[in-house]
C-alpha cells in the first residue's frame, strides 16, 4: 500500500496538517493564556491603576483618581522607610551568607564519600518543610527560657539571649533561620554546576602543585560563574519577598524591627483595607525587585 | 603512599563534616517529630540530648488534633490535599498543551507569546496580591475552593519547564506519526506525552510541594474554617492559647511528613526540576 502514495498526495496531506497544526496551536495555548491574563497580567495592571487612586475596600464606591498622592504619602511614611530598610538589610545579609553556605555544602556533598547522598537529603529537608512550619518551630527553639538554642549556648558558657524579643537581635535571628531553611535549595543548583566542571582541570592544577584554596579560587569559582550568577539573582528575589517569618514569629516587632515591605503591603491591604496605598507599596516593591535583578545581571555579566 | 594516606584523611574529615553539619540541619525537624510523640510535660523539660531521646512514646497528640471535636486538622489536610491536587492535575494539562503549542505547533505570534510568558515569571506574586483578591472576589470565589485552585493552574514556570523538555524531542518522532496519518492532537497524546513522563513528574512534584506550602494567599481568601488549609490551620493552632504544645508539634509533623515523603521517593525528579530551571536555562 505504501508504495502507491504519490508525492502529490503527501503534499496535500502535509498542507492540511499545517493548517490543522496552526489552529490546534491556538486552541492548545488558549486555556493557559486566558488564565495567565486573568490571574496575572490583569492584576499587575490593576495594581498600577489602583496605586494612583484613593480606594478603600470598606468604601468601594468612593474610588477616586488622586495622582501621585499615595506615592507622596509613602515616602513620608516613617514605617515605610523602616520596612524598606529592614527588607534591604535582610537581603544584603541573606544573599551572600546563604549563597556561601550553599556553595560550601555543595562542595562537601560533591566529594566521593559514602555519606554524600545522605548529606544531600539532610541539607535539603528544611527546604521541603514549609516556611510556616519552620517559623513556628524556630519560635520554640529561640524561646528565651525554654528554647533549645539558649540551652545549647548555656552549655558553652553563654548566657540566655532574647533573640526574637529584642529589636537588636530579631532580624538577625530571622536571617539565621532563613539561611538554614533555604541553603539546601541553592546547594542543589551549585551541585549541578560542580558536576559539570571537568575533572582534568583539577588534575592539571594538582600537577602544578595548587593548594586546596588555589584550586577553589582558580578552577572551581570560574567554572561555575554562570551558576553563581543565577543563584545570586534568585536568592535576591526570594529575599525581598520576606513575609512569613515576621508574620508568624514577631508580627513585625519588636518596635517594627522586622517589618518588611510585603508585611506592610499585607497590613495595609488586608487589615486596613486600603487598596490604593497598598497598591503603591506593591508597585514600589515590584520595581525594587525588577531593578535589583537587572543590576545584578549587569554586574554578573562583566 | 603519602598521597594515599592524605586522601584517606581528607575523606574522613569530609565524612565527619557532612555528618556533623547534617545533624545541625536535621536537628530541628528531628526534635519536632520526637516532641510530637512525647507527653506534654516532657517537651520543654527534656533539654540537651534528652530532647531527642523520648523516654515514653505516645500518639495521643495526633489523636487529639485529628479526631477531637474542637480541632479539625484532618479537614485542613483534606482541603490542602484536594486543592493542591486539582492545581497539579489541571496545571499539567493546561501548561503542557500550551508549551507544546508554542514550541511545536507554531502559529503567528507564538514566539512573542513565549517571550512574554518567560518575562511573567519574574513578577513577584506579592505585588499583585490585592488586585488578584479583587478579581477573585468579583468571581464570587472568596471562601470557595476555586479561589485556591484556578489562579494557580496556569504557571509561567511550568510552561517554561515543559518547553525546555519538548524542544529536545526529535522532529523525526512527530514526522513519523504524521506520515502514519495521525492528527496533531493524536501526535501529542500518543507520541509526545508518553515520551515526556519525566517532565510531567517533575512539574507535578514541584507544583505540589510549592502549593502545599502556600500561606499568604489562603490566609486571605480562605478565612472560613470549612475551607482552611493546612498551613493556615497550623498557624491558627500556634496562636491558640488553649492548645497544648504536643498537639502543635503533631500538627507541624503532619504538615511536613507528606512533602518529606514525596521528596524522598521522587528525589530525582524534584532535583531535576530545580536544576533544569537554572543551569541550562
Amino acid at each position: 500500500m505504501e508504495k502507491t502514495v504519490t508525492p502529490i498526495q503527501v503534499e496535500r496531506k502535509t498542507l492540511t496538517y499545517e493548517t490543522q497544526k496552526r489552529w490546534l496551536g491556538i486552541a492548545f495555548s488558549l486555556p493557559a493564556l486566558v488564565l495567565l491574563f486573568t490571574f496575572l497580567i490583569l492584576p499587575v495592571m490593576l495594581a498600577f491603576g489602583y496605586s494612583f487612586m484613593s480606594y478603600n475596600m470598606l468604601n468601594p464606591d468612593g474610588k477616586e483618581f488622586t495622582g501621585f498622592d499615595n506615592y507622596i504619602r509613602l515616602f513620608q511614611d516613617g514605617i515605610f522607610l523602616t520596612s524598606l530598610k529592614n527588607t534591604l538589610y535582610f537581603t544584603a545579609l541573606v544573599v551572600p551568607i546563604q549563597s556561601a553556605v550553599a556553595l560550601g555544602l555543595a562542595i562537601l556533598v560533591n566529594k566521593k564519600v559514602k555519606v554524600a547522598s545522605l548529606g544531600r537529603v539532610f541539607f535539603f529537608s528544611p527546604v521541603v518543610t514549609s516556611m510556616v512550619v519552620v517559623a513556628i518551630l524556630w519560635t520554640f527553639l529561640y524561646n528565651v527560657d525554654s528554647g533549645l538554642i539558649n540551652h545549647a549556648l548555656n552549655f558553652f558558657g553563654i548566657e540566655n539571649q532574647p533573640f526574637l524579643l529584642s529589636a537588636d537581635q530579631s532580624m538577625n535571628s530571622i536571617i539565621f533561620m532563613s539561611v538554614w531553611q533555604a541553603a539546601g535549595f541553592q546547594m542543589m543548583i551549585f551541585l549541578a554546576g560542580l558536576k559539570e566542571v571537568p575533572e582534568e582541570l583539577y588534575e592539571a592544577a594538582e600537577m602544578d602543585g595548587a593548594s586546596v584554596w588555589q584550586k577553589f579560587r582558580n578552577v572551581t569559582l570560574p567554572s561555575i560563574s554562570h551558576v553563581t550568577g543565577f543563584v545570586l539573582i534568585i536568592t535576591t528575589i526570594q529575599a525581598f519577598r520576606l513575609f512569613i517569618q515576621p508574620y508568624v514569629m514577631t508580627n513585625g516587632g519588636p518596635s517594627d524591627s522586622t517589618k518588611t515591605l510585603v508585611f506592610m503591603l499585607y497590613e495595609n491591604g488586608f487589615q486596613f483595607r486600603d487598596v490604593g496605598y497598598s497598591s503603591a507599596i506593591a508597585v514600589v516593591f515590584f520595581f525594587i525587585v525588577l531593578i535589583s535583578s537587572l543590576i545584578l545581571k549587569k554586574i554578573l555579566k562583566q | 603512599m603519602r598521597h594515599q594516606t592524605k586522601k584517606k584523611a581528607g575523606k574522613v574529615i569530609t565524612t565527619m563534616a557532612i555528618l556533623l553539619l547534617g545533624f545541625l540541619f536535621i536537628a530541628p525537624l528531628l526534635w519536632m517529630i520526637i516532641a510530637s510523640l512525647k507527653p506534654e510535660t516532657m517537651i520543654f523539660k527534656d533539654m540537651g540530648l534528652a530532647a531527642f531521646l523520648p523516654k515514653e512514646i505516645t500518639f495521643s497528640n495526633y489523636a487529639q488534633i485529628l479526631f477531637s471535636d474542637r480541632i479539625h486538622f484532618f479537614h485542613y489536610m483534606w482541603n490542602s490535599l484536594f486543592s493542591v491536587s486539582m492545581i497539579v492535575i489541571f496545571g499539567l494539562i493546561v501548561n503542557s498543551l500550551c508549551a507544546y503549542a508554542l514550541v511545536k505547533l507554531k502559529f503567528p505570534g507564538s514566539d512573542l507569546i513565549l517571550v512574554l510568558i518567560i518575562a511573567l515569571y519574574v513578577v513577584p506574586f506579592e505585588s499583585m496580591l490585592i488586585p488578584l483578591y479583587i478579581v477573585v472576589n468579583n468571581f464570587g470565589w472568596i471562601n470557595e475552593y476555586p479561589a485556591l485552585i484556578v489562579p494557580f493552574i496556569a504557571s509561567a514556570f511550568n510552561i517554561f519547564l515543559f518547553r525546555q523538555f519538548f524542544m529536545g524531542i526529535p522532529k523525526e518522532l512527530e514526522e513519523a506519526a504524521m506520515l502514519d496519518g495521525a492528527t496533531p492532537w493524536q501526535t501529542f497524546w500518543r507520541v509526545v506525552v508518553p515520551n515526556s513522563k519525566p517532565v510531567f513528574a517533575t512539574a507535578a512534584i514541584l507544583t505540589f510541594v510549592t502549593h502545599w506550602s502556600d500561606f499568604m494567599w489562603p490566609l486571605i481568601v480562605a478565612t472560613d474554617e470549612s475551607i482552611r488549609t493546612v498551613q493556615v490551620g497550623v498557624q491558627y493552632l500556634f496562636t491558640d492559647n488553649n492548645i497544648e504544645y504536643g498537639q502543635i508539634m503533631a500538627a507541624l509533623s503532619l504538615t511536613t511528613i507528606p512533602v518529606i515523603l514525596i521528596f524522598l521517593f521522587f528525589q530525582r525528579y524534584y532535583v531535576q526540576g530545580i536544576t533544569s530551571s537554572g543551569v541550562k536555562g
